[in-house]
């Protein structure tokens, strides 16, 4: 973290209620994204107990599984959370628009939508992540056959939380993580990880400040935990004794039913807190790049979705070459991802001008009809003089671009007492005289900064068949094997 | 040591002392620097009764599902004399445990008493060490000296090698998926598993053997993927050892923090108990919610002085020698002067609330930069 987040928590502390990291919002929000509570059982690693799950806030869906423990009960639990899923994949599937012939003659296209998926919090990735790998190896024939739609409710959640391992993506979100994003609250991470705590401080309710409803939240039973954990004393007390009943029932559906309403008091208010997450997001207006983000993860829906039919579930482990590639591409990612929101958002961009990179001022002088005429032909080479209170860290010669139009690029000539002197060298049009509107007048507001978007360029990696010695030579192929198919799930 | 054993015993008012076990004693290095912490340990106080007089009680609650998993595991895996741990140990760790005794040390003739239990696995070692016999021993009872007072010990299982080293067994029941586990409970795990290692090695130097006969290697048995099936992987805790030798040392030391207090002072629990943790100093955490029975309290009483500890170690480090929150914001908006050593903090926090400011400002306006 730095300064400038550390003081944002201060304020908070001080002021009772967060305070604002960012000016617009950084991630995409579908229109009707499917909003997931996980729980899963406490002791077990993907033991799924129950989930509330659905696009409309009015009318979630409970599945849960009245005994954990048993086989039968938790593939039948897999199979209807498969359909759910799958419906809202399919429901983002149809529409598509051209992106004109690949290289290898082949039409490509784009699906206008994605299917986004909202859970609480990073814990819910790991479930599903387990969850999608403790499924997505089943057959649907032979002995331990499964529904068709398990295995591929597995192939799906693997591929959504390999998607949230990617900076930006926006088609699996953390509620805590993406409020996080915007605003800090006057208590430590730790606290943030609980939703109710975190909204608490975001959004108080009527009477209270933040400090008062986080500690409201922090009662399990005012205010049961997001998941997938759940509370020990709600699985001692009530959870236990339900589905003892339920066993001891022959299984009654009354029965069954009281586990489930059990567990629905359990979900119900981290639903309307998800949602009342979204709405807090949605006020914020969206940031300028995000629907270039969310282009890639629809060009990544678009490849999963139409290569679904003839690969295999992915492998337990990534290859060689896969492991390195896709590394590449998330740092990739990354570098790009916080480039790309200081240059959308003012107040994520003072991270920068704090730490030397960026400075901003009011244009006081300059020259900016300036032509270079030293070489064969003059060339249009307009100076500005921006005077900064900014620590500004940047030597002669550093390149550097107008954050709100980066199309602006310039060069820092000098740093002085009176300030930054920048010389303009594209973006003004192709004459000897800008173009109107392109250089900043004097008394405007400019920001300049040395960050560049993509400077991480592709790397090239061996193809699989050519993997070093150094990476255990050329991987096998990667065959789906009985044993797989066949794991205990106990 | 001894000579500061009485004054702890008082701190502690007639309740008897807390029993330490390894999971105790391995959250004594989390958080060296508390003082209240320090010496509620030392002097074995209840700390979970403590903060559930002082009203924030501790949130250590487990559910049974898990506890029933846990045993049901362990229960599994030592059925029929260790039967499936011994296989494991041969297959998979490669341990050349072939002719193997099985002794559990659970019951001890006539009675459980910790002192009779302990001798046995003690007259038990130290035959096993000088005859060299592949044994797995099953509930030893060993004893650390912790601040004076004995704290006894349970490992689950401690396996004998015939090459002439002790391997201490750890028995949990997070599943280990593709070869990956949890990194926060292998880390809790490795941690409690030096505690033992570092018993037994004490127990092996007081028998008159070279105490490097018991393995910095320990065995790590867990569930594997989504199955019962054990699976045994191997960890070393050198440096988990390090830090529990190095914070057992510092503890002994508590005779200075006992000094420094008051006569009379006693955590027994009355009225008087807010006062007297109070008395003591602590150096409240998050980290501390993870390992400490007294976290909640010492949280509210971090908050309510406005200390910035309580936003997490990262903004501790970030204002590091600002420790409270209205000094934070007097520094920032200048109504407070610097002190030399803090003048350079002091200029970031005045432009960073200046950028804060006009950001904000900016995005009021409706404007971009």
């Amino acid at each position: 973290m730095s300064v400038l987040t550390s003081l944002a928590q201060v304020q908070a502390a001080a002021a009772g209620v967060a305070q604002p990291v960012a000016t617009v919002r950084h991630c995409h929000l579908a229109a009707a994204p499917l909003v997931m509570v996980p729980l899963k059982m406490a002791g077990e690693a993907a033991a799924p107990l129950a989930v509330m799950l659905g696009s409309d806030r009015a009318a979630p869906e409970l599945l849960a599984v009245p005994q954990p423990r048993n086989r039968d009960l938790r593939f039948a639990f897999a199979a209807e959370f498969a359909k759910l899923v799958l419906e809202h994949v399919a429901a983002n599937v149809g529409a598509a628009e051209s992106l004109g012939e690949g290289k290898d003659g082949e039409e490509r296209v784009r699906y206008t939508e994605a299917p986004q998926i909202l859970l609480p919090n990073r814990g819910g990735v790991g479930f599903l992540r387990l969850l999608g790998r403790s499924t997505r190896f089943r057959r649907t024939e032979g002995p331990y056959a499964v529904e068709p739609a398990v295995p591929a409710l597995g192939r799906w959640l693997t591929w959504y939380a390999d998607r949230h391992d990617r900076p930006g993506s926006s088609l699996l979100l953390t509620m805590t993580e993406t409020l996080r994003l915007h605003w800090a609250t006057g208590q430590s991470s730790l606290e943030d990880g609980n939703l109710a705590a975190l909204v608490g401080w975001i959004d108080p309710p009527d009477g209270l400040d933040g400090p008062a409803a986080a500690r409201r939240a922090e009662d399990p039973v005012a205010s049961p935990p997001a998941g997938p954990a759940t509370d020990p004393t709600f699985d001692n007390e009530v959870l236990a004794p339900a589905i003892a009943a339920y066993d001891g029932a022959g299984r009654d559906p009354r029965a069954e039913e009281r586990v489930r309403d059990a567990l629905r008091g359990q979900l119900a208010p981290t639903w309307d807190l998800m949602w009342r997450s979204v709405d807090l997001l949605r006020t914020l207006p969206e940031g300028g790049s995000v629907a270039r983000r969310w282009e890639r993860d629809r060009d990544g829906f678009t490849w999963f979705h139409r290569s679904f039919a003839e690969s295999l579930p992915q492998p337990r482990r990534d290859i060689a070459v896969r492991a390195a590639r896709r590394l590449h591409d998330l740092e990739r990612a990354q570098d790009a991802y916080e480039a790309q929101r200081a240059f959308d958002d003012p107040l994520v961009m003072i991270e920068h001008r704090l730490n030397g990179l960026a400075f901003g001022g009011v244009v006081v002088g300059g020259d900016p009809a300036r032509l270079d005429e030293s070489g064969k032909r003059p060339k249009l080479r307009p100076h500005l003089l921006v005077a900064t209170g900014d620590p500004v860290r940047l030597d002669p010669g550093a390149t550097v671009v107008n954050a709100a139009r980066p199309g602006l690029k310039g060069r820092v000539l000098e740093v002085g007492a009176d300030g930054v002197l920048v010389e303009l060298t594209g973006g003004m049009g192709r004459g000897l005289v800008p173009a109107a509107g392109s250089v900043p007048q004097v008394g405007e507001r400019v920001v300049f900064t040395s960050l560049t978007e993509g400077s991480f360029g592709p790397a090239r990696f061996p193809e699989a068949e050519d993997t070093p010695w150094t990476h255990g030579g050329p991987p096998a192929e990667y065959v789906p094997t009985d044993e797989d198919a066949q794991e205990d799930w106990s | 040591m001894t000579d500061t054993a009485p004054a702890l015993d008082r701190l502690r008012g007639d309740a008897p002392p807390r029993n330490h076990d390894a999971r105790t004693i391995a959250a004594l290095t989390a958080n060296p620097g508390c003082a209240r912490r320090g010496l509620m340990d030392a002097a074995g106080v209840d700390k979970d009764a403590v903060a559930r007089h002082l009203g924030f009680p501790a949130p250590f609650g487990q559910s049974q599902f898990a506890i029933t998993r846990g045993n049901g595991f362990e229960q599994q895996v030592k059925e029929n004399g260790c039967a499936e741990l011994l296989t494991l140990l041969r297959e998979r760790a490669g341990l050349d445990v072939a002719e193997v005794a099985y002794d559990d040390l659970e019951v001890v003739a006539g009675g459980e008493g910790r002192e009779l239990r302990h001798a046995r696995t003690r007259a038990l070692l130290g035959r096993a060490l000088d005859g060299d016999a592949g044994t797995l021993f099953d509930h030893p009872l060993l004893k650390l000296d912790i601040a004076g007072q004995p704290a006894y010990l349970e490992p689950d299982v401690i396996a004998f090698q015939l090459a002439g080293r002790f391997h201490v067994v750890e028995i949990k029941s997070f599943a280990v998926i593709d070869g990956q586990a949890e990194p926060e409970q292998v880390a809790a795990a490795a941690r409690q598993a030096a505690v033992y290692v570092l018993a037994l090695r004490r127990l092996v130097a007081e028998l008159g053997h070279d105490p490097a006969r018991v393995s910095h290697e320990v065995f790590l048995v867990c569930p594997e993927n989504f199955s019962n099936r054990p699976t045994a992987t191997a960890l070393d805790v050198r440096p988990q050892l390090a830090t529990v030798e190095r914070q057992l040392a510092r503890l002994t030391r508590v005779d200075r923090l006992v000094e420094a207090l008051p006569d009379g002072l006693t955590f027994a629990l009355g009225e008087e108990l807010p006062e007297t943790v109070r008395a003591v100093e602590a150096r409240y955490a998050p980290e501390c919610m993870a390992s400490c029975e007294m976290a909640i309290f010492c949280r509210d009483e971090a908050r309510a002085c406005g200390a910035t500890g309580v936003l997490g170690r990262s903004v501790r480090d970030d204002l590091g020698g600002v420790d409270s929150v209205a000094a934070a914001l007097e520094l920032a908006d200048g109504t407070r002067e610097a002190p030399p050593e803090l003048a350079e903090l002091a200029g970031q926090l005045r432009t960073a609330a200046r950028l804060r400011a006009e950001a904000l400002q900016l995005a009021a306006a409706g404007g971009v930069a």
